[in-house]
């Protein structure tokens, strides 16, 4: 219940938050939301010595248009990911995924940097960054860089971020106006990671798979694209006998964890019919 | 209508809001304003707080415990292990079950999360930064994790101290495993009906191990004062009285230096009734520091180590005619208690009240034994509103009814009717001992049947079972049916006892001169509403309104003495009390009025607020008159004032009941159930107030809801122990919870003095069968006799899988 | 470690203290402001019962060190109700409908209620629902919750006839 203790510090620009996390070492680690960080310092599985809390750097947070693509500040809440107008219209399957995201109250605290940095298999936006094919901007005592979401994750807890680097935004692409999505989330309850979920972005032309992108969370340890599902299905009218080859090969790339959600075997299963459904509600929601 | 109107007889009787009445709640003022006192809100000058150690094996020996460097943390004042509680015989303790356990670990520990040290500093931070510093040397032993094989040839030995000791508190032990055998009914009868069985079915049915979960975890305030050498002791106590009386045993301090205050509490469900090491610790902290000690256990130990509930693998059988007519009921129960036997039963009963689980049906003979066997897990057993096993008998019984029905093509519902108790045959003398106090299961049933619209929902079931096997569609649609009857009101003297007091209840009423009232009992609401129910029962008996009646529980220096609340027993043995001790004021009210009145005293009666003169209703005096009088004006021979105390052996238990019934609709593809309709009718006799009625049955409910479609606490091969956090503990939100359809029937008992039986634990008896029942019905037409319980989506899908679905 | 210091404002007061980076909010409301009516129920973040409103938003307290807090505007249980002493329409709902039990919940749950009700003026009853998903009650069920929001929000939306009335 108690943490242990450690220095805080709250930077007022980003250039200060990465000139402090060079100086106070690896064991210091940046706070946006803590709705991850804190609980496991409360369960003294994390004991960082120095927290550089994120949140008075204003030009982290907001959503705004840099051309085709939507940029969001990495400290914007997941409840002001499902308050964004732009957002609802632009991308409306960040909205539908945030609002799957915990309860309402880890909503209103959590962020989207701090959903994709951390590499926790069990976070629903990283496996949608990867199907939205988005980047993070990155910046760190080298300089800024961005980091493509397919190239970010490395294992559970493992990222591409080195020492004393910050997510600092999120670029995303606009999907085409008239695309289909979904992101369809099987869990126990409210406020459970994903039991298994698949995030679907497609876009129909005459009636075929014109593209499509598919991500799965929490059936590995890290996301996981299904590369090979979403090119048996391109080209394809979405007929049932394509759609169980496709939901096959999503199946096979999966290696879920055993445990109370359920066994391995039962979780790959799950990830097929998430999948299964995310494609026909997306297609419903295309426009030919 | 104006002043000088007289208020009409039902004016009078609103006015009174007693019994019947939608009261609303005395507490809620407190509560909504965020001025509730629970044991955490407590702060006194120079207060210490503790923390525990606790094991990170299930098994293990203890080598050493360095607790140096924790001591060396400023801020800590002592770091206590068994050694320091073992001079004052207090490194272990008894338990309500006849065993004893470990107060601290002491030579070895036996399930994960065992108490090893006990922290004390000057600030919970530094409590908890110093419990990681204190070293702990393990060796580590074989860990016995299933209770199956605990009786093995070659399972490990837990229970050193019991080298041995081949009896324990109930008898003779089996194996250095084995706690007791307890066995009841008539075994040659029961077989001979087996042998000659035309249908029978026999099936293991396992009710998982589950931990109730109040929102409040368990605490204590302890504070010892050496000038006068008395103790205060605030805590999370159900049975405040029984904590006061076991301190004076176990501490040596008399027991009327001792005293016990349980204050608001955030919830029990039997968690809260037994003496945890944490209570321990914390009052010996205070005796060696001189100082105040607080004890706040986290949510992880409360799932992990103070208490559990069922763990019960029965194997059951029903032998039955073809036409469905039940001949006999023999159960072998495996209980897995843990380490150590600490279940808070009624001292006679091992297995609690489980041969109550020929239910609701005219079985003419049955048979039941139950072996409780040690293993590495946590103690407990009896908590989460199971009226002392009959929950775990209820699930039995409903789920073997149910596999019969299928097993004879027949329809659960019918088998039911065609089995009950009838009417008539009450008080009713079933096979395994008990007699039964009132009931009418029929009347009961049909109203059940009828208001779901039960005949057209199996033929809408039917539809889509075909519609199914088609390849139509990929939903199920379950039915469950649950008619219970439980037993509760613990009990009468002559066989119900805690540590040998009997299970009597209290109450003592004062009426002040101008006509308000204070009263309290030996039991203790956690969330219940006696505030507000007891002061109805005392307005209708008595005449006062319940909002001039001041009703307090709790404090063991005022409250007159009684057993606590759990077991459904506030209402049976507390509510038989006050109806008594308001008698006692009323018949001493009639003299006053009498007096007053000048007149004899049988010749007044009792009208809602008043005595009137028989045939002159104009003349009375009202109950605020007669009090003031029995300050001034007693007739001659008569004591001053107007008081009095009942203590309340009951003649018997009480006998709720209900007719639940369950339809759910489960997705073959992912196994995620959806609950479409639950109805719960309950009898619980004379209703006190119907509002909190309803509200106890919700939640009831919701608290089944989570047994069966997902709650476990689990062990792994080597004994970790799994699910114990917020994470993965099923607990459903606002949003999984079903919308619950309540109604009732009112049989009263015959032998209560308000006819009232109590209600609280009637809807997880009922719910949890309902539920499971509506699964495995799901799949009974797939060729389903039986899936085990949690029904949680990968267990339901797993299942279909199994059955081609 | 040394000692920080913090203020924020409390259910309309300035308020300070000294407390440790790693010092709970929760704590800091217990402890060192003794406003004890915010509950603690898990060490995982799950139950809600810590639940206060913070800068317009329902968070958890346990989730927060005071430091956070620094300069926020807080509102906890023990403001809800309104400056002259009468009762918020929540604490009145709760009341009418049974909403709660134990009461251990009970202020996690209203201070959630209001800001949910300051966002969503009539929900429905799957919002309200949703809405209160962050905040476990193992009393009540649920059901009569809902009713005593319901009934809030009825009372809220009516401000005029109140007004008649009187």
């Amino acid at each position: 219940m108690i943490p242990g203790t450690f220095a805080y510090h709250r930077p007022a620009s980003v250039a200060e938050a990465v000139a402090l996390l060079a100086s106070l070492g690896e064991d210091a680690r940046p706070l946006a939301g803590g709705h991850s960080l804190i609980p496991m310092m409360k369960l003294r599985l994390a004991a960082p010595s120095a927290l550089v809390d994120l949140g008075a750097i204003a030009e982290l947070r907001g959503v705004r248009r840099e051309g085709a693509d939507v940029v969001i500040g990495a400290t914007t809440t997941t409840a002001g990911l499902i308050a964004s107008a732009e957002l609802a219209a632009a991308l409306p399957i960040l909205r539908e995924t945030a609002l799957v995201i915990a309860d309402p109250q880890v909503r209103a605290r959590g962020t989207i940097g701090g959903n994709v940095a951390n590499g926790d298999p069990g976070n629903d936006l990283p496996a949608l960054m990867q199907c939205l094919g988005a980047f993070y901007r990155v910046v760190g005592p080298a300089g800024s860089r961005e980091i493509a979401a397919r190239d970010f994750y490395q294992g559970a807890y493992f990222t591409a971020l080195q020492a004393g680097e910050v997510v600092t935004a999120i670029r995303i692409p606009v999907p085409p106006v008239g695309h289909g999505w979904a992101y369809e989330k099987l869990k126990r309850k409210i406020g459970d990671y994903a039991t298994a979920a698949a995030a679907v972005v497609l876009v129909l032309a005459g009636g075929r798979v014109a593209s499509v992108a598919i991500g799965l969370t929490n059936v590995g340890d890290t996301p996981l694209v299904a590369d090979a599902a979403a090119k048996i299905l391109t080209g394809s009218t979405l007929d049932a006998a394509t759609v169980d080859r496709a939901v096959a090969a999503a199946e096979a790339i999966t290696a879920p964890a055993s445990d109370g959600r359920g066994p391995a075997a039962y979780r790959t299963k799950m990830a097929g019919v998430m999948l299964r459904r995310a494609l026909a509600r997306a297609a419903t929601r295309a426009t030919h | 209508m104006n002043e000088m109107t007289p208020p009409t007889a039902a004016e009078r009787t609103e006015k009174l809001q007693g019994m019947g009445c939608r009261r609303k709640r005395v507490e809620d003022v407190r509560f909504t304003q965020g001025r509730g006192n629970y044991v955490d809100d407590l702060k006194l000058p120079g207060m210490l707080y503790g923390d525990f150690v606790r094991s990170s094996y299930a098994h293990a020996r203890i080598k050493s415990i360095d607790t140096s460097k924790a001591k060396a943390v400023p801020g800590v004042v002592a770091v206590l292990t068994a050694a320091d509680l073992a001079p004052l015989k207090l490194h272990w303790m008894p338990t309500l079950a006849g065993d004893v356990q470990m107060v601290l670990a002491d030579g070895k520990v036996l399930f994960q999360n065992q108490e090893i040290a006990f922290v004390v500093a000057n600030d919970r931070y530094v409590a908890a930064d110093a419990a990681e510093l204190v070293e702990v040397e393990y060796e580590e032993l074989a860990p016995l994790v299933d209770a199956f094989r605990a009786m093995d040839a070659d399972a490990p030995v837990l229970r050193e101290d019991l080298a041995g000791k081949t009896t324990g508190a109930h008898g003779a032990r089996k194996h250095h495993n084995h706690i007791f055998e307890w066995a009841v009914g008539d075994r040659e009868a029961t077989d001979l009906a087996f042998r000659n069985a035309e249908v029978s079915i026999k099936e293991l049915i396992s009710y998982q191990r589950v931990h109730p979960a109040p929102l409040e975890t368990c605490q204590c305030v302890a504070s010892f004062d050496k000038i006068k050498g008395e103790l205060t002791l605030w805590g999370t106590f159900q049975a405040p009285h029984v904590v006061r009386t076991v301190a004076a045993i176990l501490s040596g301090i008399p027991e009327h230096k001792i005293h016990v205050i349980a204050p608001d509490i955030g919830g029990g469900f039997g968690t809260k009734v037994g003496v945890y090491p944490g209570y321990v610790c914390s009052v010996v902290a205070s005796i060696v520091t001189g100082k105040p000690v607080k004890w706040v256990e986290d949510r992880i130990e409360n799932l992990s180590a103070t208490s559990f509930a069922r763990d019960y693998h029965m194997t059951t059988e029903i032998a039955a005619t073809k036409a469905g007519k039940v001949t006999g009921l023999r159960v072998h129960v495996l209980a897995d208690h843990g380490a150590f036997d600490a279940c808070a039963d009624p001292s006679k009963w091992p297995a609690g009240f489980f041969n109550i689980v020929t239910g609701s049906y005219d079985f003419p003979t049955a048979h039941c034994v139950v072996d409780g066997v040690y293993t590495n897990k946590a103690p407990g057993g009896v908590a989460y509103r199971c009226s002392f096993r009959v929950t775990e008998a209820a699930y039995c019984i409903e789920r073997g009814m149910d596999i019969l029905a299928q097993k004879l093509g027949m329809d659960p519902a019918e088998l039911r009717l065609k089995n009950f108790i009838r009417r008539e045959q009450f008080p009713y003398q079933s096979a395994l001992g008990w007699e039964y106090d009132s009931g009418d299961y029929a009347t009961a049933m049909r109203q059940a049947l009828e208001k779901t619209g039960y005949a057209a929902l199996r033929a809408e079931q039917r539809t889509q079972q075909d519609a199914f096997k088609r390849g139509e569609t990929r939903e199920l649609m379950g039915i469950g049916v649950a008619f219970f009857t439980e037993i509760v009101g613990a009990g009468p003297s002559k066989n119900c006892d805690i540590l040998g007091i009997a299970m009597f209840d209290s109450c003592e009423i004062r009426i002040h001169p101008t006509g308000a009232a204070i009263t309290r009992m030996g039991t203790k609401s956690q969330g219940q509403g006696h505030e507000t129910t007891y002061a109805q029962i005392i307005a209708t008996e008595i005449g006062i309104p319940a909002d001039d009646i001041m009703v307090e529980e709790g404090n063991t220096d005022t409250a007159p003495y009684g057993l606590g609340t759990y077991g459904s027993r506030s209402t049976p043995v507390a509510g038989a009390a006050i109806a008594t001790a308001a008698r006692k004021i009323k018949a001493k009210a009639q003299m006053i009025a009498a007096y007053l009145l000048e007149v004899h005293h049988d010749d007044v009666e009792f009208d809602i607020d008043r005595f009137r003169v028989k045939g002159l209703p104009e003349k009375f005096k009202t109950m605020k008159e007669i009090a003031w009088a029995a300050y001034n004006a007693v007739p001659p021979g008569l004591e001053p004032g107007l008081e009095a105390v009942s203590y309340y052996d009951p003649p018997n238990m009480t006998y709720p009941f209900g007719a639940y019934i369950c339809v759910m609709d489960i997705d073959a593809d992912t196994g995620v159930a959806k609950t479409r309709k639950f109805y719960a009718l309950d009898d619980c006799g004379t209703r006190i107030n119907p509002l909190i009625i309803e509200g106890q049955v919700h939640g009831g409910l919701t608290e089944a809801f989570g047994i069966a479609m997902g709650q476990e606490i689990t062990y792994d091969e080597i004994g970790n122990v799994k699910g114990a956090s917020f994470m993965d503990y099923f607990l459903p939100t606002a949003v999984e919870t079903p919308h619950w359809e309540t109604d009732f029937t009112v049989t009263p008992s015959p032998h209560h003095p308000i006819g009232a039986k109590g209600v609280g634990e009637s809807p997880n008896v009922g719910g949890v069968p309902a539920f499971s029942n509506a699964v495995n019905d799901a799949f009974a037409f797939l060729g389903n006799t039986h899936i085990q319980m949690p029904h949680d989506a990968w267990r339901v899908w797993t299942a279909a899988q199994k059955l081609g679905a | 470690m040394a000692k920080t210091h913090v203020t924020m404002t409390v259910n309309g007061q300035t308020v300070e203290g000294l407390v440790e980076s790693r010092t709970l909010l929760v704590h800091f409301l217990r402890e060192t402001l003794s406003l004890t009516g915010t509950h603690i129920g898990c060490e995982t973040s799950h139950c809600g019962a810590c639940t206060v409103d913070l800068d317009g938003q329902s968070v958890k307290s346990c989730t927060m060190f005071a430091v956070q807090a620094e300069g926020a505007n807080l509102l906890t249980i023990e403001g809800i109700a309104h400056p002259d002493g009468t009762l918020h329409a929540l604490q009145e709902g709760f009341r009418e409908m049974h909403g709660l039990q134990c009461g251990f919940c009970t202020p996690g749950m209203i201070v959630r209620a209001y800001r949910l009700l300051q966002e969503n003026p009539n929900p429905t009853e799957a919002e309200i629902r949703m809405g209160i998903s962050g905040n476990i009650c193992r009393c009540t069920g649920y059901q009569n919750i809902v009713a005593a929001i319901q009934f809030a929000a009825a009372r809220l939306n009516a401000p005029a006839l109140q007004e008649q009335a009187a």
